[in-house]
């Protein structure tokens, strides 16, 4: 692709008409697909081979998990409002959703925290069965995309608190918010398939 | 639409806030449908189906409204929409060649 124009706000611009930061983050977004999908077949393979407990029906919480699932989806919902108030140039509103957006993400982290906890005090380990070990990676390394999310939006708060983020950097809080979402979309498919089709 | 604003540079048309709020709903109540299912033993024998058939349903949901593809240029739902199919036919390959496996393995 070759930069056929720079926009106002500094993004540059591909021969087809579009922003190259957002083609390049979908294209991450692509291949982060493949890495879920991978984590989740190897899960899907192994479900329901454990020689040795704690088996899943006994230890899985779903009524906390739904809640995790709704405090989630919720943390969405302020990602959009975040954006739609950045581009409107009200910050006032932008600081708030972002703050609420990376409030919820903290939750949902406090909340995998404590569950991971009960695990292990329960006698599930990484390497106590291959429901420990599918089970720890994939929420795990959904875990680690969380973390970096909450840690991407306290930094543009803390920007939109400085008075360094305006509705000239949309964009920028735009593609932290198809960040926020792919991870929101793929806690959606690991609560189904992990938690309720047991 | 949406190409035409791309192309031209400016911001291409949103869903509005009221539109956000309503899907925000509809997967809250999407949601809570799917753990009131898991709880029906009548439901039992239709779960993983009905289950699955949610959770599409939410996953369209975010991505067409709140990721914005439903709005944007569709090369981007292209750039998402290709692996994504392609990590759908990782896991049902895996499935199939560790079924197979096994089944020839156990002669059943």
């Amino acid at each position: 692709m070759t930069h056929a124009s720079t926009h106002t706000s500094g993004a540059h611009r591909t021969s087809m008409g579009l922003d190259s930061r957002k083609l390049a983050f979908w294209a991450f977004i692509g291949s982060e697909c493949l890495l879920f999908g991978s984590l989740i077949a190897t899960y899907l393979v192994y479900k329901g081979r454990s020689l040795v407990g704690p088996y899943p029906h006994e230890i899985l919480n779903i009524p906390f998990t739904s809640f995790s699932t709704f405090d989630l989806l919720m943390s969405s919902l302020a990602m959009v409002l975040a954006l739609a108030a950045v581009q409107r140039g009200d910050m006032k509103r932008g600081k708030i959703w972002l703050f609420v957006t990376a409030l919820l993400g903290l939750i949902f982290l406090g909340g995998q925290f404590w569950e991971f906890s009960h695990f292990v005090h329960e006698g599930l380990g990484l390497t106590t069965n291959l429901f420990g070990s599918t089970f720890y990676v994939l929420t795990g390394t959904h875990g680690a995309h969380v973390t970096v999310g909450v840690i991407w939006l306290l930094t543009l708060w803390i920007q939109a608190l400085r008075g360094k983020l305006g509705p000239q950097n949309a964009l920028t809080v735009e593609i932290t918010g198809l960040y926020w979402h792919f991870v929101d979309v793929v806690w959606i498919v690991i609560f189904t398939v992990v938690y309720l089709i047991q | 639409m949406s190409e035409h604003g791309e192309a031209h540079g400016t911001q291409p048309a949103h869903a509005t806030t009221g539109t956000y709020l309503r899907i925000a709903l509809i997967l809250v109540m999407i949601t809570l449908i799917e753990v009131g299912v898991f709880y029906v033993p009548a439901f039992q024998g239709v779960l993983v189906p009905v289950l699955l058939v949610l959770s599409a349903v939410k996953f369209t949901l975010v991505v067409m409204f709140y990721m914005h593809l439903k709005f944007d240029n569709r090369f981007f739902a292209f750039l998402f929409g290709g692996p994504l199919l392609l990590g759908f036919a990782v896991v049902v390959s895996l499935l199939l060649i560790f079924y197979g496996a096994v089944r020839l393995r156990t002669g059943t």
